[in-house]
């Protein structure tokens, strides 16, 4: 759904006024909520949700919905989609691959979080968009492997490994050579 | 679109109809993989430019192709649907309640047995699901993952060295991949065994959910458990972990029925044949009492009380008899009390069926 006052960004803000019985509905963004002084008393379901994700400031939460412009985070503006920082709290949804780059700083806390304490990918690569990271990644292996079996001076197993490391990086360079 | 008509009229899907590993406890086995395209903004924000290609291209590239035995698929946009019939796709778990309410430009792409279904424009690009009957987490894997690469072969998919498969939602990145089984377990409903169970799973990286996903009952002691970390453990790993959990539910579940037969064999039988009469007789029944009954007859047909009906009889009329289903099957919009009239009916005729 998209702001209702710029028609741009997406909105993020959803008020349901009831004056006198008459119930109108507004949906707006953030930036336009500001703006036109939405919401200064609001609290929304969203913003208990992203409770959740709203981890580098625990000052702002308890004012309410206070903006906290001061951060500097919050100024942080996706170039791709428009989603801005704040807007990723409070939706608790990233709006484009580029979010990730963009906030990436921010995301370690919340993906602590969320995930046990894990950051970063353990799993499955594409075939094509994943490109020699599989062969970086078993370099990475049978070097702790390497490493492992030295401590544990299995040193005829260990020469084994680390050939196969030569050749694994050989062919790293080789593949990285044909790129250019 | 005689394929359409098949999704809508048939409860089970034909893939339910063969019977997996430890079926008499693990219903299905499922495995969801989040996917996006690298270039476009997520659906959540996206305008009708940006996901009108994405559709364009299913349509173009996948409608009416086939991938290993799975054959014709099906390329059904929302916005063609009725609301019942939307519902019913859900009911059927091809698609979530999120693909129903947001049609515009959303569609899903249906194998002809039903076990793969690929939600397109959801929260995600792409929502990959794959479905084996039984206590087959492995197999489903290794399946979805091959899918996941033959999808590949054509798209440019969101990923990120550090952070893996990117996202809509920060729950589901890195791997984009939940894998669930569905659980009947009577007895350690009946023992409230279970309730002591779900925070130790959850300890585990696990959730616990009732049949239709989040927030929804355990209708028909039939339980759905995932696991809930997608980031840092491979796909391997979160499979295995969920597994080890599903097996010791299953012995712990076994366990419990032998124990309740030692103990209470009387009461069991006539807890299970009083279930049955009362499928077999009522004449309005609302769908709580009918999970119940259902869970208590499947659980007399495996432990050998009841002969004669198929064990997929609870699978097929819990969903024959949802909402959605029922009204699909008068071909008219119901109140609730017509629903449980409805319902009534259609489960003695279902029952009467099998006696042949």
């Amino acid at each position: 759904m998209e702001c209702q006052e710029c028609h741009q960004r997406p909105a993020t803000v959803h008020l349901t006024k009831v004056i006198n019985g008459d119930k109108t509905e507004v949906h707006v963004c953030e930036q336009c909520a500001k703006e036109k002084g939405y919401g200064e008393s609001s609290f929304s379901l969203n913003d208990l949700l992203s409770g959740l994700f709203n981890f580098d400031h625990a000052s702002s939460l308890g004012s309410g919905t206070a903006p906290s412009s001061k951060q500097p985070a919050q100024q942080l503006q996706c170039p791709k989609c428009g989603l801005t920082y704040q807007e990723f709290t409070r939706i608790g949804k990233f709006g484009c691959a580029e979010c990730y780059k963009t906030f990436d700083d921010k995301l370690n806390p919340i993906f602590r979080r969320v995930h046990s304490g894990n950051t970063e990918h353990n799993g499955k690569i594409p075939k094509r968009e994943g490109g020699n990271l599989h062969l970086r990644k078993e370099v990475e292996q049978k070097k702790h492997l390497l490493h492992q079996l030295i401590e544990k001076e299995e040193f005829e197993e260990a020469a084994k490994v680390r050939d196969q490391i030569r050749k694994l990086e050989k062919k790293l360079q080789n593949e990285q050579g044909g790129d250019e | 679109m005689m394929s359409l008509q098949n999704f809508m009229n048939e409860a089970i899907s034909p893939w339910m109809k063969e019977e997996g590993p430890d079926s008499d406890i693990v219903l299905s086995s499922r495995i969801r993989l989040a996917r996006n395209f690298a270039q476009v903004t997520f659906p959540i924000i996206a305008k009708e430019e940006d996901l009108k290609p994405i559709l364009d291209f299913f349509e173009q590239k996948y409608a009416h192709q086939s991938f290993k035995e799975y054959k014709n698929f099906e390329l059904v946009a929302m916005n063609n649907l009725k609301p019942i019939e939307k519902r019913v796709l859900v009911e059927k778990h091809l698609i979530s309640p999120h693909l129903a309410e947001h049609s515009d430009h959303s569609a899903v792409l249906i194998s002809e047995n039903e076990q793969i279904s690929v939600m397109i424009n959801e929260e995600d690009h792409l929502r990959i699901q794959l479905y084996y009957p039984g206590f087959q987490l492995e197999q489903a894997l290794k399946r979805a993952s091959e899918l996941d690469d033959w999808l590949e072969e054509k798209i440019n998919y969101a990923f990120d060295e550090n952070r893996g498969y990117l996202t809509a939602c920060p729950t589901n990145v890195g791997t984009g991949m939940r894998a669930s089984v569905m659980m009947h377990l009577p007895a350690l409903a009946m023992t409230q065994q279970v309730n002591r169970m779900i925070p130790a799973i959850n300890q585990l990286g696990l959730v616990v959910r009732g049949i239709y996903g989040e927030g929804s009952e355990a209708l028909g002691n039939i339980f759905q458990i995932s696991n809930q970390i997608t980031l840092g453990k491979s796909e391997e790993d979160i499979v295995e972990d969920l597994q080890s959990v599903v097996r010791q539910l299953i012995d712990q579940e076994r366990r419990a029925r032998e124990t309740l037969m030692q103990r209470s064999g009387i009461q069991l039988e006539d807890r299970v044949f009083r279930s049955y009469g009362v499928l077999k007789n009522s004449r309005i029944i609302e769908s709580k009492e009918a999970a119940k009954c259902l869970s208590d007859v499947r659980l007399g047909i495996d432990l050998g009380f009841i002969k004669n009906i198929s064990k997929n009889i609870l699978n097929e009329l819990m969903i024959l008899t949802q909402p959605g289903f029922l009204q699909q099957y008068a071909q008219e919009t119901l109140t609730p009390d017509q629903r449980d009239i409805r319902r009534a009916s259609l489960i003695r005729e279902r029952l009467q069926l099998e006696k042949k």
